[in-house]
């Protein structure tokens, strides 16, 4: 893995841009993240951050900050997670700083409160865009196994409100499966 | 020693809020309101409308409002330092041992079985969003002819330009909220 310094400074702007306007939950940034890092920046690969995303939902922490620190460590090292890190909790500290000093006249500002709730579409329309791209190449793995799974987890999480930690946990156990089926078979096809 | 306690208080609500935003909500509630009674409840509850209504995680924005409002920006510092240093250290050390092992045959194949579960998360996220922003309700409390249609078109025309045009995501985001907040000033809906 190399590290390469010449990055932290877009690094950090993209995480502190990233993070100013991200509303919503940690799949919203996640989402966001997607598009810039493996789409816009090509810095990674489109396995890799859903690995990351996986690995950040199972760990304790805030998700947004969780994915900085290991995709700051994947571009630069414990600088790179450090510099990361300090790009995604700067927005939120200098916004609630403010707010806190007067938040009875933000919670009530009708304009405010109309603003959140429409960009509630966009929002929604940026992860479906996102959501659309990787749902395609689920498909094109033409594994039954990944498109089945795939479909049972939507409904599971969204319908019947399973937590994502559990899913992840049940997905976890059948990938350990899927690992000793195909290495029996590898033993099987070595003997002949 | 106050902020000793705070610090280790959000150190805390880091370790063990698992599963993302909303799964912190009762640790800092037990942390800040009913062991160090720094907060009122009615104060907490103020505390998450703001976190919910501005970008930033809620655990990171609850620290930064609590921080503040006991110790001003010392507080804020440390508070948010206290809540991170529990993520950093064991995200460092898992991401170590990713990125040294991914490459393996058979990490491979448990790593591809987690993939189509982490797009469908995704998925379901976006689809509460989307309810959340069409009907204003949560999935079982949708009413269909409380359909919002300003938000209907706002959300179809953002998706055919995300689709088309290689737009950034943030300009959507912000767009459709400033396109929207016109729209409804114009109608006569803000008051």
């Amino acid at each position: 893995m190399k590290k390469d310094y010449s990055k932290l400074w877009t690094l950090f702007k993209s995480m502190f841009v990233l993070s100013a306007c991200t509303f919503g939950g940690g799949f919203v940034i996640v989402s966001l993240m997607k598009k810039r890092y493996v789409e816009e920046l090509k810095w990674l690969e489109e396995d890799e951050m859903l690995d990351v995303t996986a690995i950040t939902q199972s760990v304790p922490g805030p998700l947004p900050v969780n994915a900085s620190v290991i995709i700051g460590y994947r571009m630069a090292g414990i600088v790179g997670s450090l510099v990361a890190i300090g790009g995604t909790i700067l927005p939120p500290m200098v916004i609630i700083s403010v707010i806190s000093l007067f938040y009875n006249q933000f919670r009530t500002n009708p304009y405010i409160a109309t603003a959140l709730e429409v960009m509630r579409a966009g929002v929604a329309a940026v992860i479906f865009d996102v959501v659309i791209n990787l749902a395609g190449n689920v498909v094109k793995t033409k594994r039954v196994l990944y498109i089945a799974m795939m479909i049972i987890a939507f409904i599971a999480t969204y319908l019947l409100d399973v937590s994502a930690m559990l899913i992840i946990l049940v997905c976890l156990g059948i990938g350990l499966i899927d690992l000793v089926v195909t290495l029996k078979n590898n033993k099987k096809k070595g003997a002949v | 020693m106050l902020l000793i306690k705070l610090f280790f208080a959000f150190m805390q609500v880091g370790l063990f809020s698992v599963g993302g935003g909303y799964a912190a909500i009762p640790l800092i509630q037990e942390q800040i309101v009913n062991i160090h009674k720094l907060m009122t409840l009615e104060e907490f509850s103020d505390l998450i409308t703001v976190a919910e209504m501005t970008p930033g995680p809620i655990s990171i924005n609850s620290a930064t409002f609590v921080g503040m409002r006991i110790a001003g920006i010392p507080g804020v510092l440390l508070c948010t330092l206290g809540c991170i240093i529990p993520s950093f250290c064991i995200c460092l050390i898992l991401a170590h041992f990713y990125y040294k092992y991914r490459t393996v045959s058979g990490v491979q194949i448990v790593l591809g079985s987690l993939r189509p579960a982490v797009v469908s998360l995704i998925a379901s996220a976006g689809a509460s969003i989307l309810m959340l922003g069409l009907f204003q309700a949560e999935l079982g409390e949708i009413v269909l002819s409380n359909l919002r249609i300003v938000e209907l078109v706002i959300f179809v025309v953002a998706l055919v330009i995300l689709r088309k045009y290689k737009v950034s995501a943030i300009a959507i985001i912000l767009g459709s909220g400033v396109v929207g907040t016109l729209v409804y000033v114009l109608l006569g809906a803000v008051a």
